[in-house]
């Protein structure tokens, strides 16, 4: 991958040409992926949808591929298990999320996701839809990127009005005492077809990564979006008014200019980057306002 | 390509609008210890350079981008109803006036500036300086138009930073800095090259002031980014409308110097 950064996502569905430079997207993806194929890659698309019945969350699909494979583990609560390793370079995986109106689906994983090298990039997109008066919690395990590694994430949130979400990403660089591959991680969130969050993160240009202004001396960063925040009534302001951000060692909440809040944590391991996270998360829930800062 | 004598003028540092009271959060990550020397500098400038000024970059060639294509979609008062796409068009209403619809896709940019700086800190430090960018613009680069008396009522329209004034009062900084470098009679590379620049210049400067470093060292540091400063500008330039695969690099480690610095007791700088 070439570390310019080039975003290839469209997010906003209220649109069909920005469908169909989705649509585009994923196409050049896989062109790309197919012709750097050496050993046979993997393609997977894993899919849930939920739907009400009678007043309550029933998942309607559970549809998964190997190594993308989702166990239902409670009404509403699906974990991915991991069935192979990898992604390896050149595998492509998809992970599709239907949160119908008014009903609740939790994500979770079993384990970590390992991204090791391989021939050309791997690819995870995740695309998830959340209908009004429906609730997501995304939170998987940590990705992290083994030494060599060439990786692509590609997550688009849409969010209807009156829709809720949490949202957790954490990427480790590297495992313990080692080098990150490379990575470009692209986010992008939609609120009533409105733009609420965008991020970028490219892991694997050391000049960068180390500068004091991007992650400095940490190796893992995480990030949860949260969206409304429960605590303050979800009004879309343009100005900055109203917005007080919480700050602490490694970790930021930070209201947007949108109705929602993102926790940003940096940290120099996983065990810390949760913590981290955790603290903010629960700031920003309003549930642990004034509790110990971490350290 | 020559350069536009308007570029040097938004982007020296003696224009009046404000800049030198922001350090882009040079003075937190000073007081923090993470750039105490030349080479920290060095480093914190470039991955500035990379994230925020990339993406300010990019904001800023999409800027004057719509600024060139708002002088050329003829009178206000016609319906343009294919600028905002079938959808958006719908939502304001059969046949949005060429008015509307720029007021509309102005404030649809700068609320894909806003997704991109999660920082209310960051937000507050871009609109502080794009409302006085553009106060400043538009007495430098006043619509022809408007004193126009030969057009008739219905071609006598605003200029780009008139209509980003009228739809965003205090919009930010690169939006701001693309509407001016427009109304300058500059390219949309143009603009991301100047926004770029300005993503490093303040806090370079910040810097000598505040670490008491060589001046002319720091500037070598910023000779030696000229050509990230090109690789960044011709970069930033190709993204046209839908503006939702604009460059959002982040840097997390400036969204936190940003609102520590904000909350800091004692401060030099505003930003």
């Amino acid at each position: 991958m070439t570390d310019t950064g080039s975003p290839e996502t469209a997010s906003d569905t209220s649109s069909d040409a920005q469908e169909g430079t989705w649509a585009n997207t994923l196409a050049a993806v896989e062109q790309r992926a197919q012709t750097d194929i050496g050993r046979r890659a993997m393609r997977a698309r894993a899919a849930v949808a939920t739907s009400l019945a009678g007043g309550r969350t029933v998942i309607s699909r559970l549809s998964s591929m190997p190594p993308l494979t989702l166990r239902q583990t409670g009404p509403q609560t699906v974990y991915l298990v991991s069935t192979a390793a990898g992604p390896l370079g050149g595998d492509r995986l998809d992970l599709d999320l239907d949160i119908a109106p008014g009903t609740s689906l939790e994500v979770g994983s079993v384990a970590g996701t390992l991204v090791l090298p391989g021939s050309g990039e791997s690819v995870m997109a995740i695309s998830a839809r959340v209908g009004a008066g429906a609730a997501l919690r995304f939170a998987p395990q940590p990705t992290v990127l083994a030494a060599g590694c060439a990786h692509r994430l590609v997550v688009r949130l849409t969010l209807a009005a009156g829709a809720r979400a949490f949202w957790r990403e954490e990427i480790v660089f590297g495992r313990y005492g080692e080098a990150p591959g490379r990575c470009h991680a692209r986010f992008d969130a939609t609120y009533d077809g409105r733009p609420l969050l965008r991020q970028e993160y490219t892991v694997g240009g050391p000049a960068i990564d180390a500068s004091p202004a991007v992650y400095g001396d940490a190796r893992c960063i995480g990030t949860t979006l949260i969206t409304p925040p429960p605590a303050t009534p979800p009004v879309v302001t343009p100005s900055e008014a109203a917005s007080e951000a919480v700050v602490a060692e490694g970790v930021a909440v930070l209201p947007l200019a949108g109705p929602g809040v993102l926790v940003s944590a940096l940290a120099t391991d996983a065990v810390a980057l949760r913590r981290r996270l955790e603290w903010g998360e629960g700031i920003a829930l309003g549930s642990l306002a004034g509790a110990a800062r971490p350290t | 390509m020559a350069v536009n004598p308007a570029l040097l003028l938004l982007t020296d540092s003696r224009l009046p609008a404000g800049g030198h009271a922001h350090s882009g959060g040079t003075e937190q990550a000073i007081a923090t210890g993470t750039v105490h020397d030349l080479a920290s500098l060095a480093a914190f400038l470039r991955g500035r350079l990379h994230t925020s000024g990339h993406v300010a970059a990019a904001l800023a060639a999409a800027a004057c981008a719509l600024g060139e294509e708002s002088s050329r979609t003829g009178a206000c008062a016609q319906p343009w109803p294919e600028a905002l796409g079938a959808s958006r068009a719908e939502a304001l209403g059969t046949s949005p006036t060429r008015s509307e619809a720029l007021g509309a896709l102005w404030i649809l940019l700068d609320a894909e500036a806003d997704a991109r700086t999660a920082s209310p800190a960051q937000r507050a430090a871009s609109r502080t300086q794009g409302r006085l960018l553009l106060r400043v613009a538009r007495r430098l680069w006043p619509s022809p138009t408007l004193d126009d008396l030969t057009a008739g009522p219905d071609l006598r329209c605003p200029g780009a930073l008139d209509d980003l004034a009228l739809a965003v009062p205090n919009p930010h900084h690169p939006i701001a800095l693309g509407a001016a470098a427009h109304a300058a009679g500059a390219s949309p590379e143009d603009a991301a090259l100047a926004a770029a620049y300005h993503a490093i210049t303040g806090p370079a400067t910040a810097a000598v002031r505040l670490l008491g470093l060589d001046p002319v060292a720091v500037h070598g540091l910023l000779a030696d980014l000229t050509p990230d400063l090109a690789t960044t500008a011709s970069d930033a330039t190709p993204y046209s409308r839908p503006w939702a695969e604009l460059p959002a690099r982040s840097a997390p480690a400036l969204d936190l110097l940003a609102e520590r610095h904000a909350g800091a007791k004692v401060r030099l700088f505003v930003s």
